[in-house]
């Protein structure tokens, strides 16, 4: 059975295609392949003219493509650049029909060439698939959105459950995550525990509000009294702890709890009312220690504030100095 | 409900009344957070909450608000890519009109989750149309009744639209009803509409 197809409806039917006559020359172009530059001029010229065969190789003559018929080709359209795929078929009289796609190009090609719905043939799929473009793309930026919101949330509640709400100085959750830390990377550090003296009066006599301010303003003291790289926690009621990485000289080490005992016994005016306060401050060395532990660690400097304590207050102390200089292993 | 819906009236509101109206609503419904994150799923009943502390907020018909988000959802410069979707549904307001039936075939392609409703278009001749909506919630004909007042303003077609109630008998049981007389397709220039995505 032989069809018999006017320009007009193969046109419709493929707007993409090109029909070759007996000697390879093109006699007909889809009216979408027309809008693609120069290629209603090669009309009449050789399909050599119109477009290369990229795969398979070796295709430049008619009867090369005659024996690819059937197959999948892949062309580049000269001027254009556009590679596109096609089909090519033997006609009745000896020439060659190709119908032609953009393939997935297609998005390209559109823009390109301000192609719209009529340049497509209804049973083409090219403008679905546009659409699912746009639909893929509207949905990966709600992503997108969604993940940069997720992300700032998970930023801002991680700072939230290490800090401490009333100081604003981080809390227990942050320094066990801190310790294990150095003495992983192997960084010697100083860890100072700091307890209030005479803090429980403040609050018997002036009432928790004045506690509450005494704590902030030791807060603000030991933020300034230590470098920014150095954790400073609230890890109790009146109960402090700071470590300070690379600080392993006791001598640095007691000047800097020195300064932070004397800066916390300056009054401190709670509206119109001065609130005295000191501070017994234990120390300890991850150097003393092999290896470190955190909690040991801990335990340590907390029992040498408590011999700084018994000591009279306002005293500070290292943990192997009131351990009898050597350490129980 | 996917929160891309609930997302459409806050962004609604919010363009439309201002940041502070939008919250407010969003107390009065009792919501207990001010913005819904398109991509997860909330419970139905907090839409209608929303819809109803708007109604209550604006001093408003609840129609005339849900027709109001209709006309924003196409119109708003925010939605261009709604809009654009919609577009991809035909060449002409009519071609558009039957596009509809496929509409939530197409919506689950780019989102499974989407709740879209289901379409059903009667051609009676003469250029009126009985466009029957499942009630995905109350009302939800005149928010297509606001969204096709605009689509016929994109294509520049002159449209008759109306709320023609709930139809309890349909096979859906409960479909809204709109009624569309198409008086001239090509009234007026209407909006451009390039396949190209704009901007990539």
């Amino acid at each position: 059975m032989t069809l018999g197809l006017d320009h007009g409806a193969l046109a419709r039917l493929m707007p993409m295609h090109v029909s070759l006559d007996a000697r390879g020359v093109v006699c007909g172009v889809g009216p979408t392949l027309a809008k693609l530059p120069a290629v209603a001029a090669a009309l009449g010229s050789g399909f050599g003219d119109l477009f290369a065969v990229r795969r398979p190789a070796g295709v430049v003559s008619m009867a090369d493509l005659r024996a690819r018929a059937g197959q999948c080709l892949h062309l580049l359209l000269h001027e254009s650049g556009a590679q596109v795929r096609g089909l090519a078929m033997p006609t009745a009289g000896g020439g060659m029909l190709i119908n032609l796609s953009f393939g997935i190009g297609v998005i390209e090609a559109v823009r390109q060439h301000a192609l719209t719905d009529a340049d497509f043939a209804p049973t083409d799929l090219a403008v679905e698939m546009l659409y699912l473009v746009e639909v893929k793309s509207a949905v990966m930026q709600e992503l997108k959105r969604l993940n940069l919101r997720l992300q700032g949330a998970k930023v801002a509640a991680e700072e939230q459950a290490l800090t401490d709400t009333l100081t604003g100085l981080r809390n227990r959750r942050a320094l066990d995550g801190v310790l294990p830390l150095l003495i992983a990377q192997g960084v010697p550090f100083g860890l100072m525990h700091i307890d209030l003296d005479y803090f429980k009066q403040v609050n018997d006599t002036l009432g928790h509000a004045a506690g509450d301010f005494v704590l902030r303003e030791v807060a603000a003291a030991l933020t300034v009294e230590t470098r920014a790289s150095d954790t400073v926690a609230r890890v109790g009621g009146d109960e402090f702890v700071v470590v300070l990485p690379g600080l392993s000289d006791t001598a640095r080490l007691g000047q800097i709890a020195r300064r932070i005992i004397d800066r916390l016994m300056l009054p401190m005016d709670f509206a119109g009312a001065p609130c005295r306060i000191s501070a017994s401050i234990g120390l300890t060395i991850s150097t003393l220690y092999a290896p470190p532990e955190a909690e040991r660690m801990l335990a340590d400097a907390d029992a040498a504030t408590y011999a700084s304590k018994r000591a009279g207050r306002a005293q500070l102390q290292f943990h192997h100095d009131c351990a009898g200089g050597r350490l129980s292993a | 409900m996917l929160g891309l819906i609930n997302r459409s009236i806050q962004c609604f509101l919010r363009d439309t009344y201002g940041e502070a109206t939008w919250l407010g609503i969003a107390r009065a419904a009792g919501l207990g957070f001010d913005s819904f994150e398109p991509l997860l799923i909330y419970d139905d009943a907090l839409t209608n909450a929303v819809i109803n502390a708007a109604a209550q907020g604006l001093q408003r018909p609840r129609e005339t608000v849900l027709e109001d988000l209709g006309t924003y959802l196409v119109s708003h410069p925010n939605l261009e890519a709604l809009r654009r979707l919609l577009r991809f549904g035909g060449v002409n307001f009519v071609d558009f009109l039957h596009s509809l039936e496929d509409l939530p075939e197409h919506g689950r392609l780019g989102l499974p989750d989407l709740d879209v409703p289901e379409f059903e278009l009667v051609d009676q001749g003469g250029g009126r149309f009985l466009l029957r909506v499942s009630q995905l919630l109350p009302g939800v004909g005149h928010v297509i009744v606001g969204l096709l007042r605009a689509m016929a303003d994109d294509y520049g077609a002159l449209v008759l639209l109306d709320h023609g109630g709930v139809d309890t008998a349909g096979v859906h049981g409960g479909d809204e009803v709109v009624t569309v007389h198409l008086l001239d397709q090509a009234y007026a220039q209407g909006r451009r509409f390039d396949l190209a995505m704009p901007g990539v």
